[in-house]
């Protein structure tokens, strides 16, 4: 790590911008990302042509897995930008095969999955619902409706604000050219998803519909145990930053997902400031505040329109799986009255997944916090550990 | 009920949920004090491993008797206590060692113990991905594993006591006949003075990997690193879950206060551990997290009453997990003056008063 004058972790949008900023300076920029190629989810095999240009004068080591804090023993600043998972919320059959997040669901496909003549049903909350719809259709699969949980109210609320945003208009423009003909449902959601070694039907509020996949999309949480590990400061579930992206953790700053949900744009100009800042460039980084403020205006937006609903907490049957790991179901989870308990007592989140997934949907569920997290950041080879 | 019980326990870790139970079936009124989460200490950070042990005649008694108590309540244990009975495999690496299998061997044999001595392919067999050559081992298959935070839940559930989730400042402050300090390696806090000193413990927790170790292995090395009373040590100690997943330790490290991983010492565990099994390696590490004994000068609990209504069940050091059961059902027999099943002289807190 020595020789780098600044490390970025996560090879996302906003990892990116942070990267390529800085190494436009001059500064020799080294990323790292557990996946095996640069791109993040959002990117994934299909990063835009601008930004991999500018990439190419990056370090970028991929496979790479961050174990603990001792990556700030070598001194060298670092811009944490580990983006967010999706979250998942229990209901009766959601661990069918064929039922998968609607973000895991887009990367497959961009990965290669075939989806030619298979009817998908998509449903959860917020725009990627139609980004996906969109990207499915494009390769040739019949998506059969979109369910959409919040109110149309709020939907309305949130389309007549956008004429801020004239970015995002075009872009829906071209989503709902792409979408024409397709059933969009609001204040509707999934309660059930049946079949007997894979998922062939799903009950939406109100009606049943046929399908071979069925993809959820609930928002996202984020990616905080390295930054959780280096000390960063968390409020809300979100890592704490400055007006230049740094946390309250010396040498370390922030970006994207991390410190808010609210698209690409808004992670690629935090990456941007925090790339810069992160190796002094605290002028050029100024610039660009006025462009993230009006991100992050867009960004409280979506949040308010796509709030989940209270219903959704009662989905979940006493026999629904909630801890996949380790098969923990509703009602083993019911008796115990914190994360810490339900986990010592059932094994809830401590199976390899170390509660990424389950995590958030107690979170929801029940108001649990956990906050323990412990190294390695994201499960490595033993191997890995013993390298000092 | 009136309101002040007989005996209130102050910790509801594994030991204090045995005393609970114990003192419950013996007829007093208990109440438990948890300020945090049941089984939530050492109790959870342990590995949950059931040993007869023979460092001394007074170590064997109260392991041997426990582990009887344990294989007793086995069959009543609900299944999330993941009580395996794997035995323990003592690996010997070199003829040095191999004379410690035999000494132990004739120890257990004569107060006993089924033991059963493996010789170098014998052991290749038993657990194929230790390294070759080892000189052999001893197997003692009494011994087992559990799942230590669901037992503590269940010994509690069984005593039906009520259980205070509040904080004491000082046992003066708990109203009760006996109160009864059971806060591992934190029981100094409230009983000032008390031999008992924290060791510092690292695990490594992996992804499913069943079959990939078949017994609680421990290196006979163990008896050289660990007991050295002062020092930071490592030993190839290794465990099967039920779930497949495997636990890795082991290390002691005395005047380690704070609870972060201490990278050094978790590499050389590691590494130790990958001496003995050269695919260690390759397993998935889901999760690392330390803990703290509660160790006392002459490597045994303190069990009994210390001063005035203060009574002491602490000072477990490794073995808490296996003691707990015969610590409650000594401390029980203090309290009421019945006989205990085994000497409780030399567990009593005050062989250690000036």
């Amino acid at each position: 790590m020595t020789g780098f004058d600044l490390i970025v972790a996560g090879a996302g949008p906003a990892g990116i911008a942070a990267a390529c900023r800085a190494a436009e300076t001059g500064a020799k920029v080294l990323v790292l990302d557990n996946n095996p190629a640069a791109g993040g989810q959002i990117w994934r095999n299909d990063i835009p042509a601008l930004w991999a240009q500018r990439l190419s004068n990056v370090e970028v080591r991929g496979g790479c897995s961050v174990i603990d804090d001792s990556i700030l023993a070598h001194g060298v600043p670092i811009v944490l930008a580990t983006g967010a998972r999706e979250l998942f919320l229990p209901f009766p059959g959601w661990t069918l095969p064929g039922v998968t997040g609607v973000g895991g669901l887009q990367a497959l496909v961009k990965s290669g999955f075939e989806v030619r003549g298979k009817r998908v049903v998509l449903a959860g909350t917020g725009p990627l619902l139609l980004a996906v719809a969109s990207l499915l259709r494009k390769r040739g699969a019949s998506v059969t409706c979109i369910a959409e949980q919040a109110p149309r109210s709020a939907l309305l609320r949130f389309a007549t604000g956008l004429w801020r945003y004239p970015l995002k208009i075009a872009q829906g423009i071209e989503l709902g050219g792409s979408l024409l003909g397709v059933p969009y449902f609001t204040d509707c959601w999934v309660e059930e998803a049946y079949g007997r070694d894979r998922v062939e039907r799903v009950r939406l509020s109100g009606f049943e519909q046929d399908c071979d996949l069925l993809a959820i999309g609930y928002g996202l949480v984020p990616n905080t145990e390295l930054a959780t590990l280096l000390g960063c400061t968390l409020q809300d579930g979100f890592v704490t930053v400055d007006a230049m992206q740094k946390t309250w953790r010396e040498g370390v700053w922030a970006a994207g997902e991390l410190t808010g949900i609210g698209g690409v744009e808004r992670s690629l100009v935090e990456g941007e400031i925090a790339g810069l800042a992160a190796i002094g460039e605290l002028t050029e980084a100024r610039k660009l505040f006025s462009r993230r403020a009006a991100w992050h205006r867009f960004a409280s937006h979506l949040t308010g329109a796509f709030a989940l609903r209270p219903e959704l907490r009662a989905l979940p049957r006493p026999d629904t799986i909630v801890c996949r790991c380790e098969d923990i179901r509703y009602n083993d989870l019911t008796r115990w009255t914190s994360a810490r308990e339900a986990k010592l007592q059932t094994r809830c989140g401590m199976g390899l997944c170390q509660g990424r997934i389950c995590g958030a949907a107690n979170h929801f569920l029940f108001g649990w916090q956990d906050t323990s997290v412990r190294p390695p950041a994201s499960a490595a080879p033993v191997s890995d550990l013993m390298e000092s | 009920m009136s309101a002040v019980p007989d005996v209130a326990i102050v910790g509801g870790g594994i030991v204090g949920a045995a005393c609970a139970l114990e003192c419950k079936r013996a007829g007093l009124s208990v109440e438990v004090y948890e300020q945090s989460t049941v089984g939530g200490g050492a109790t959870a950070s342990g590995m949950g491993h059931v040993v007869v042990m023979d460092d001394s005649e007074a170590q064997f008694a109260l392991t041997h008797y426990s582990s009887t108590l344990w294989r007793e309540l086995a069959a009543e244990l609900p299944a999330a206590a993941e009580y395996l009975p794997c035995g323990t495999l003592w690996v010997a690496a070199d003829e040095e060692e191999m004379a410690e299998v035999h000494r132990k061997q004739s120890f257990y044999e004569a107060r006993g113990v089924p033991v059963e001595v493996l010789d170098a392919q014998q052991l290749a067999d038993a657990e194929p991905h230790l390294r070759t050559p080892l000189a052999g081992g001893l197997l003692v298959s009494g011994d087992c594993v559990v799942y230590p935070p669901v037992v503590a839940q269940w010994l509690l559930d069984q005593a039906g006591v009520t259980i205070h989730h509040q904080e004491i400042r000082a046992l003066a402050d708990v109203p009760a006949g006996i109160v009864v300090n059971a806060m591992g390696a934190a029981a100094p806090r409230l009983s000032p003075g008390i031999p008992v000193a924290p060791r510092k413990g690292h695990l490594v927790i992996t992804d499913r990997h069943p079959g990939f170790v078949r017994h609680q292995l421990i290196e006979l090395g163990y008896l050289k690193s660990a007991h050295s009373a002062s020092g930071d040590s490592v030993a190839f100690n290794v465990q099967p879950r039920k779930t497949g997943q495997i636990l890795i330790g082991s290390s002691r490290q005395y005047g380690a206060e704070h609870k972060e991983i201490d990278r050094e010492i978790l590499t050389r565990m590691l590494r130790r551990a990958a001496e003995y099994m050269p695919g260690i390696g390759a397993l998935t590490a889901i999760r690392t997290w330390t803990g703290f004994r509660a160790s006392t000068p002459d490597k045994l609990p303190l069990i009994g009453p210390w001063a005035g209504r203060e009574w002491l069940a602490t000072g477990h050091e490794g073995l808490g997990i296996t003691t707990s059961l015969a610590t409650g059902r000594l401390l029980a027999d203090l309290i009421t003056g019945r006989t205990p099943p085994i000497p409780a002289e030399p567990f009593l807190p005050l062989r250690c008063s000036p």
